[in-house]
């Protein structure tokens, strides 16, 4: 007779991706399998590989800017304003007021944009395909004020070194702030349709589990980290463009679990509203950007400059020797390092559940495979 | 009311004057047969246009209403979309196990539409074990699906298959308790016994608790067997693409398709047979003018208006809530639902055993 010891069932493994559903574009887990217990998570990379570092290489500074949306998507505008704040400091230029409320604005436009993604495809993981359609429906409000005002819907194209590209529209404030009206309205609805729910809530809690140090040691940051109780978010501990100026909390969570890190982009939903609630009136007068060269020309120099993207702390490393375009060029890309955690956070836990720990790393492919 | 039994005498009678019984029986067999085969094609259809047209308005969708007059012609679009896709077969699949799954899958729904009453005289097969056999037969369907998921020689589909076959087994038992308790209230497990003990008050209102909380968990474990959302795990398409019918195309896919559509409509018939009268109109006490005014409408809208009902319930819940992990979905059958089922059993014995119902 075999006791229960010596029944062994067989690890197995299974390809998730790179045309699974719930990967995101083309990522591939390599998952080691016992029945549905996921033992190892192994993502394989490289599938998507566009090779921006080097092409900004070759390029002139102002060229570069058009290639930062195109790696994290979602969150094109703070890309953007990371490599020009970089240029910026390098050549030591103070960009107007203005410039820094629009900026700023725009920014936390995206933010929220990217976190309505991100919950409709959380619930559309879950199984909850109705959030797909309501979050949908609400970011095409953020995407319409973002055409209107340059042109673009996903890969926003609106800083340039030295200000932004045109001045914002004449509708720009009304919208904005109809917007805020009708989005207070909606995210409460969010709330009734996921957080509020019974089988949400059984899915969430206490699953996948992210201790502080695992999210430092791995360098998880954005909404990902903060929900494990690291204080990371780059707008408060190394201000940037108008956020000295605004007052708003740092969304913080110590349980770590998939629950904790939904609850902290939804309360970084609501900040955000305040952070552009703050700012719409008290747009200044002034210019929308400052005359600048027609080559940009940086010197000497290693250059840093790190920005809040969406999905954590995004950074742009130059260093230039004195050319039109940068000797070398690096990007931290927040969603690289926080794909680098999941086998610790899934490692245990059923395929089930680390569809739901991926998509509360809120997960964009070009953003890791740059 | 108007009994269809008139008319399925008529036919009989008319047969039988010019034919010998053998061949009047086989004549009234192929009718009855073509009749369930168009019933569950068209009304299969219909469930897919309806499902399509409850979750636009759920989720704002705009899509279904682009092919004809408010997407009337969609289902039909797709329908013929599904026959003309070519038919995949995965290169080291089961072969034979592969082509019978689809066909043990449909088969279920049809032999369990048999005993539905669908209306006063409407029905095909009146058991003294109506019941007993649709809970029987119903479970024939997992074999299906285990069939499909085992023979595609896919890891997802295997997994999809283990699950709903563990899922599936595991629902049959609170089905049927649930169906038993009303059982001990009518004391009959023949369909039409059950119908006619509903004249006065549909069990769900005579039984009044139990029968509540029986009428709950049949929905949800009924919900569960069918394998739709929230219970929706054998497909789960955000862990395993499509669970275990990843690998079928085509038409064979449309019967996947099609027997979880023609199950919808069994679970909300056999909800409405047992716990909501069926086909018997809704009368409120002594009101006799009240009572008179029901009568008026045919009992074959009563059992459809019912169906729907129950049906929409069932549609509602899919698309709002997100979807249960296998284990928590067993866990609540195992932990919640039997025990509550087999106290619940005990309460209506209790109560029938003591008259106080109504």
């Amino acid at each position: 007779m075999t006791t229960p010891d010596e029944i062994k069932t067989q690890e197995y493994l299974i390809n998730m991706g790179p045309q699974h559903p719930s990967t995101h574009g083309v990522l591939r887990l390599l998952l080691k399998l016992e029945g549905e217990i996921v033992h190892n998570v192994e993502p394989h990379i490289g599938y998507i590989h566009s090779g921006i570092e080097k092409m900004c290489e070759s390029l002139a500074y102002p060229q570069i800017v058009h290639l930062t949306d195109r790696m994290d998507y979602l969150s094109a505008h703070m890309n953007n304003e990371a490599v020009c704040l970089c240029v910026e400091n390098a050549m030591g230029i103070e960009v107007p007021d203005r410039v820094r409320y629009i900026r700023t604005i725009m920014a936390e436009l995206q933010r929220l944009a990217s976190h309505q993604l991100w919950w409709c495809v959380m619930g559309m993981d879950l199984g909850a395909l109705t959030t797909f359609f309501y979050g949908l429906r609400d970011r095409e409000k953020v995407l319409d004020i973002f055409e209107e005002t340059c042109g673009a819907r996903l890969t926003v194209n609106y800083s340039v070194p030295g200000g932004v590209m045109f001045d914002i529209h004449p509708n720009f404030q009304k919208r904005v702030k109809d917007f805020i009206i009708y989005f207070k309205k909606k995210l409460p609805e969010y709330d009734q349709l996921l957080t509020g729910n019974v089988i949400f809530k059984e899915r969430t809690k206490n699953i996948g589990i992210l201790s502080l140090e695992d999210a430092i040691s791995y360098g998880v940051t954005g909404p990902s980290g903060r929900a494990s109780g690291f204080a990371c978010d780059v707008r408060k501990h190394h201000p940037y463009s108008a956020y000295p100026l605004v007052q708003f909390n740092e969304a913080l969570d110590t349980a770590g679990d998939t629950f904790a890190r939904y609850r902290v982009r939804i309360t970084e939903m609501w900040e955000s509203l305040s952070i552009i609630e703050q700012l719409i009136d008290n747009i200044p007068g002034g210019d929308y950007a400052i005359k600048m060269k027609g080559v940009i020309k940086l010197p000497e120099g290693e250059f840093y400059q790190r920005v809040e993207a969406a999905r954590g702390e995004f950074g742009v490393f130059i260093i230039s020797d004195g050319k039109k375009n940068p000797y070398r060029l690096k990007f931290r890309s927040p969603g690289f390092s926080n794909l680098s955690a999941l086998n610790v956070i899934a490692k245990g836990w059923k395929i089930a559940d680390l569809v739901a720990i991926m998509s509360t790393l809120d997960l964009v492919i070009p953003d890791i495979d740059r | 009311m108007y009994d269809f039994s008139s008319l399925t005498e008529a036919i009989h009678k008319g047969l039988s004057a010019h034919m010998s019984p053998v061949a009047t029986q086989a004549i009234e067999w192929v009718i009855i047969g073509v009749t369930v085969i168009l019933f569950v094609a068209l009304f299969g259809l219909f469930l897919v246009y309806a499902e399509r047209k409850v979750c636009a308005f759920f989720q704002n969708r705009l899509g279904p209403m682009r092919v004809g007059p408010w997407g009337l012609l969609q289902t039909i679009a797709d329908f013929i979309k599904l026959l003309m896709k070519e038919l995949i077969q995965p290169a080291k699949a089961d072969k034979f196990l592969y082509n019978l799954a689809p066909f043990i899958v449909i088969i279920v729904p049809f032999l369990t539409i048999s005993v539905i009453p669908f209306a006063k005289g409407l029905q095909a097969f009146d058991f003294d074990i109506g019941v007993f056999f649709v809970t029987s037969v119903s479970a024939v369907g997992v074999i299906g699906v285990l069939l499909a998921g085992w023979s595609s020689n896919n890891k997802y589909s295997l997994i999809g298959a283990m699950r709903s076959g563990a899922q599936i087994v595991s629902y049959e038992l609170s089905v049927g308790l649930s169906i038993i308790t009303i059982a001990i209230l009518a004391g009959s497990l023949q369909v039409s016994q059950i119908v006619e003990g509903q004249q006065a008050t549909w069990f769900i209102f005579k039984g009044h608790i139990p029968a509540v909380i029986a009428f709950f968990v049949f929905v949800i474990a009924g919900t569960a067997e069918t394998n739709r959302g929230p219970f929706d795990l054998a497909e789960a398409e955000s862990e395993l693409t499509a669970g275990f019918h990843t690998e079928y195309s085509g038409i064979k896919f449309a019967f996947f398709f099609l027997a979880e559509y023609v199950n919808l409509f069994i679970v909300a018939a056999i909800a409405t047979t047992v716990f909501l009268g069926a086909w018997m109109p809704f009368h409120f006490g002594h009101f006799e003018g009240f009572n008179r005014i029901m009568d008026f409408i045919p009992p074959i809208f009563w059992f459809f208006g019912k169906v729907l009902a129950v049906i929409f319930l069932i549609m509602w819940f899919k698309w709002t809530f997100p979807r249960l992990r296998i284990d928590q979905i067993l866990a609540l059958e195992w932990k919640f639902l039997l025990p509550i089922n087999l106290v619940n059993i005990l309460i209506m014995a209790f109560i029938v055993l003591k008259g106080w119902h109504f």
